[in-house]
């Protein structure tokens, strides 16, 4: 489903985010991406996603090459994925329900469809009585679950988060990890960026480490 | 239909962040209003000048003036001419005695007249071309001037086409006037664009991130762009009508000193349609740059 080979990516100035790095995800894995910070794990997404292209190498999403791709094509190809930020990237000046509301509204859904979505989302991730509120008045693992709702409102077939459980404590965290274990038993492809070891040992998934941008063994 | 909804959505959010911010709006509009009045203002004014122009020399004509030692034979067979001439549409024969005898009651010289031993007035025939055009006319009164006894012809279009001449260098530096003040209006929207987008770069940042594309980005500032732009028409089409109507008040009594019903129309439907929809199109295209510059800017390189 995603086959990233031979990535390398530079950033003017020549820092070297990312060297020679190759892998595959199938359909349905969920897998995590570890290194500590700076090791390259948000750039590896930040690539897949065709938020930034690879300076070489290539990026494959179900067989298309990402770097080759039209500009117009990206946005189509975005909406596969449901991308969880690690700011977050909520809007505070919309509420909770248009903050979900957005990816359905940019796919061009009826207004009804829209909002029994929503609903939906902001259910399994148990927000569903917040839906008027600002996202400013919600506590952080509460924004973590908004921006989870957001990311799965559009049924995504891949759930990629940067540093989910970054700055929750324990418990926050586990909740979290277990929306994202649920959701890859439903069969969404998950990718999960974070520099916290305990909770991969405990749900035993594949795990990649970055090392200075580089795959470690 | 969900993509017309979805237009409609755009439209209301545009009006309804038009009134969150009535101050700048307002400014906005009286700036598109002012500056697009004003070749809109001098375009009114030359359509009136013109409609009375045409008035004026609506049936263009050419006098053809006799030699003073002309006979009434000369002037038949000359008639005998006209008649034949395919060109001619009517022609009227002015005898010499007739036209002293209106220059007598129209120019007040009746006393001075009286004192000429001889009447120095030619026989003159005034002639109407049967088709419109300065070229057919002019064609006509330098082939009769080389007819015997003719002594010379002359265009009473003349001065019409002078008129003419200088209404259309108005028309040239009105269109002038207008695409100097076009460009800045695009300048302008282009501004108040770039204002808005750094207020919600947050929205276009996230918006493309989760797939948005670049006319779905583009769409909302479009439609306020245009939104102003047709606001600004409409203030531009209100101060015209206002001038049209001050301008008519101190003509009336001119025009009536004159006894002439010389006043000015104001914009046609025509004329009004023109201005609203090049008002609302250079909104939309200050808008269109200013979006595209940003999203240029953020493109991922």
């Amino acid at each position: 489903m995603i086959g990233v080979s031979h990535v390398t990516k530079r950033y003017p100035g020549g820092f070297q985010a990312l060297h020679d790095v190759s892998f595959r995800v199938e359909a349905g894995e969920m897998l995590f991406v570890t290194g500590h910070s700076g090791a390259g794990k948000s750039t590896l997404l930040k690539l897949i996603a065709a938020i930034e292209r690879p300076s070489a190498g290539s990026v494959l999403i179900n067989g298309q090459n990402i770097a080759s791709m039209k500009a117009g094509a990206i946005p189509f190809l975005r909406r596969n994925f449901g991308l969880i930020f690690q700011d977050h990237k909520l809007l505070f000046d919309r509420s909770v329900f248009d903050n979900v509301a957005l990816p359905l509204a940019i796919s061009g859904f009826a207004r009804r469809e829209i909002a029994r979505r929503v609903r939906a989302a902001l259910d399994k991730v148990g927000l569903l009585g917040r839906e008027k509120a600002r996202p400013v008045t919600l506590s952080g693992g509460e924004q973590q679950r908004l921006c989870i709702a957001r990311a799965i409102v559009n049924r995504p077939a891949i759930l990629m988060a940067d540093e989910p459980t970054g700055n929750l404590d324990h418990a926050y965290a586990e909740e979290i990890i277990g929306m994202f274990k649920a959701f890859n038993q439903v069969g969404v492809t998950v990718l999960i960026a974070t520099h916290d070891l305990s909770m991969i040992d405990r749900i035993g998934a594949r795990r990649l480490h970055l090392d200075h941008g580089s795959l470690a063994a | 239909m969900n993509w017309l909804l979805s237009h409609f959505d755009t439209l209301r959010d545009s009006v309804v962040r038009l009134a969150g911010q009535p101050l700048a709006a307002l400014l906005n509009i009286s700036v598109f209003g002012v500056a697009l009045c004003l070749p809109a203002g001098f375009y009114v004014g030359l359509e009136s000048l013109e409609g009375f122009s045409r008035q004026l020399s609506s049936e263009p004509q050419v006098s053809l003036f006799l030699a003073l030692d002309a006979s009434r034979d000369d002037a038949l067979e000359i008639e005998r001419r006209l008649q034949r001439h395919p060109a001619v549409g009517r022609f009227e024969f002015v005898p010499r005695e007739r036209a002293l005898e209106r220059l007598k009651r129209s120019a007040g010289l009746g006393d001075l007249i009286v004192e000429l031993k001889d009447n120095p007035l030619p026989d003159a025939f005034v002639i109407t071309a049967r088709e419109r055009g300065a070229a057919a006319l002019e064609q006509l009164g330098s082939e009769a001037s080389t007819w015997p006894k003719v002594e010379r012809a002359q265009m009473d279009s003349d001065w019409a086409r002078k008129l003419d001449a200088i209404l259309g260098l108005g028309r040239l530096l009105v269109g002038l006037l207008g695409a100097l003040l076009s460009l800045a209006l695009v300048a302008i929207m282009f501004n108040t664009i770039r204002l808005q987008i750094l207020t919600r770069s947050d929205e276009i940042e996230v918006s493309k991130l989760i797939g948005a594309t670049n006319p779905f980005i583009r769409r909302p500032f479009l439609y306020f762009g245009a939104l102003q732009g047709l606001a600004g028409g409409v203030a531009a089409w209100l101060l015209v009508a206002a001038g049209v109507q001050i301008v008519n008040w101190g003509l009336a009594e001119v025009a009536a000193l004159y006894g002439s019903g010389l006043r000015i129309a104001g914009m046609s439907w025509p004329d009004t349609a023109v201005l609203l929809g090049s008002a609302g199109a250079l909104g939309w295209l200050g808008a269109w740059l200013s979006v595209s510059r940003h999203l240029w800017q953020i493109e991922p390189r």
